[in-house]
């Protein structure tokens, strides 16, 4: 291995409201990951504003890329593509880090290579479980996706079930709006459910028919926002936590029934999660058990892998970049872009 | 000294190498916007025309705004990403200003006028004698406020721009002042222009390095505003 010269990807990522660049190793190893987070800006307003991700954007990307090139010791001529997420995400945040990521490629003459930003999510396992290969079962959740996934190689996906109307981490936004915890809502109930009983409040799990592996968290949600209501009008008041908590396992529950029935039908032996959600203690902790159960290896990324970052599309670059995959300078943002389609 | 200009504030995508006394390129599309997937591959294929060597580029000039939210950050990453890999600076060319530099030489007032939607018009108003004079800064107004500065002026005044065919009418009844309409050659951006004031912008020493630039785009966004709105009427209901 060591006559082999190493491959640099330096990546960048825009898809929402976070600013990040990276510089990624053989595709295993990260030599910087820096992300500027505009969170405190869109608090202010209960949620992401896509003209203002955008604008900030733009006045940071340069400082972000180049603090990532500073940070990993390598300057632009010594790497060798330029990975970046074109899609999903928010089309104005896209544009500008694909607009960014081609001219930088275009002028130091390296090849571009268009990044998922899920199979980025996925691809964030690769860095922390360094023996971890496809095939594998991954179920991604974040507050654009829910998708249970079975990766059969690198980049190469069958999607076995997504989420019919809210994403896992939509609902917690909106609960957490509900009882009063604010934006972002994931940590926030996170934290607030440990204080709470799970089996405080019976909320319904939906299961959606004749779609064994398919999600649906609107149900869960309105049960929520009934359960607030009902309590206003007869005067009384909720346990914050106690909700938390209940929601929280409601969410979960399903997310490990179906997981769980896909590692069975398809005889897993390794499982992941990934994404925003999946930094969420209770369905770490719940995943974790599941799987020891069954005897299943379970994998999942350190919390800042989780949040959008762009170490995780640096990975995803370089495994596509190594099957051949090449971005021409007409690159566009998809924003609803699907898994596995280029 | 040669410059690689960029305008993809509206309509119109274009890109232009420009030098002190001559053009060497300049590509222009005034069809669609399709900016994010057109500009680079523009500016690639007039550089291999004239065998471009990007390392021999002084600074990239840029339509740093007023214009399309979107398509000035198209115009502005590309820019910084260039900027950025390259390691020369940038040049921030007010769109409005880059517009007026078309008609340079005019005896008359310059103004272009750019649809601002909201029933507004970005705009600017500029002369020529000895050199470039910025009579009223680039800035977003109702046509009606801008046909009375124009009456105030007292002078003949050239429009140009893709406010143009929205206002025209509209300009032609409130004005008390000889005016006319720039031709087709030069009445939308042009990056040539965007260049070649660029040059004398970087002569000026007026330039930034490519992580400081941002696009202006002489409106908060919607999201802002509203709060802004919001929180004025708070306030006032506590008085």
């Amino acid at each position: 291995m060591s006559e082999m010269k190493d491959t640099l990807i330096l990546a960048v990522e825009s898809s929402c409201d976070e600013t990040a660049a990276a510089v990624v190793r053989n595709g295993r190893e990260i030599l910087s990951n820096i992300i500027y987070s505009q969170i405190d800006l869109h608090t202010l307003y209960g949620g992401v504003v896509p003209e203002i991700a955008s604008r900030k954007h733009t006045e940071k990307i340069n400082q972000v890329i180049e603090k990532a090139l500073a940070e990993a010791g390598v300057t632009l001529a010594e790497i060798d593509a330029v990975g970046v997420t074109y899609g999903p995400g928010l089309v104005g945040a896209l544009l500008v880090g694909v607009a960014e990521a081609k001219a930088i490629a275009y002028a130091a003459g390296k090849p571009l290579v268009g990044v998922h930003h899920i199979e980025g999510h996925i691809a964030a396992n690769y860095i922390e479980h360094q023996d971890l290969e496809p095939p594998f079962l991954c179920l991604v959740v974040s507050g654009g996706h829910t998708h249970l996934v079975r990766v059969r190689d690198y980049g190469t996906f069958d999607i076995l079930g997504r989420t019919r109307d809210d994403a896992a981490g939509e609902a917690f936004d909106k609960v957490a709006r509900a009882i009063g915890l604010g934006y972002p809502g994931g940590p926030k109930i996170d934290r607030v459910a440990r204080e709470g009983d799970p089996d405080a409040i019976a909320f319904p799990r939906a299961h959606v028919e004749d779609a064994l592996y398919d999600f649906s968290f609107s149900g869960l949600k309105s049960a929520v926002l009934n359960y607030i209501n009902g309590c206003r009008m007869k005067g009384e008041t909720f346990s914050q936590a106690d909700v938390a908590a209940s929601f929280q396992k409601a969410v979960t529950d399903v997310l490990v029934a179906n997981a769980m029935h896909a590692v069975e039908e398809y005889g897993a032996d390794t499982f992941a999660i990934a994404g925003g959600v999946a930094s969420n203690s209770a369905l770490r902790a719940a995943m974790q058990e599941a799987c020891a159960k069954r005897g299943v290896k379970f994998c999942y990324p350190s919390p800042v892998y989780c949040t959008d970052n762009a170490a995780m599309i640096g990975v995803a670059a370089y495994y596509e970049y190594r099957k051949g995959t090449r971005s021409g300078w007409d690159l566009n943002a998809v924003p609803n872009l699907k898994l596995g389609e280029r | 000294m040669r410059i690689l200009a960029l305008d993809s504030s509206g309509l119109v995508a274009s890109a232009a190498v420009v030098e002190e006394d001559q053009t060497i390129a300049e590509y222009t599309v005034n069809y669609k916007k399709t900016h994010s997937q057109t500009l680079l591959p523009m500016v690639d294929e007039i550089a291999r025309m004239i065998d471009l060597d990007l390392h021999t580029l002084s600074a990239i000039a840029v339509s740093g705004g007023p214009g399309s939210f979107t398509g000035l950050r198209i115009g502005s990453a590309t820019a910084k990403g260039l900027g950025l890999a390259l390691d020369i600076p940038l040049i921030h060319i007010p769109t409005l200003e880059g517009l007026a530099y078309n008609l340079y030489g005019a005896a008359s007032l310059v103004c272009p006028i750019m649809d601002a939607r909201r029933k507004q018009v970005y705009t600017g108003v500029y002369a020529f004698a000895d050199g470039f004079i910025t009579v009223m800064d680039q800035c977003a107004i109702p046509v009606t406020e801008l046909a009375g500065k124009l009456n105030e002026l007292g002078r003949e005044v050239v429009f140009l721009g893709d406010g143009v065919p929205v206002y025209r009418e509209t300009l032609d009844e409130l004005l008390q002042v000889p005016h006319s309409y720039a031709p087709a050659h030069m009445n939308r951006q042009r990056a040539a222009s965007v260049g070649a004031l660029g040059i004398e912008y970087y002569r000026q020493g007026r330039t930034q390095i490519a992580a400081a630039h941002a696009p202006d785009y002489l409106r908060v966004s919607q999201a802002e505003r509203e709060r802004a709105e919001r929180e004025k009427k708070e306030r006032e209901a506590c008085l």
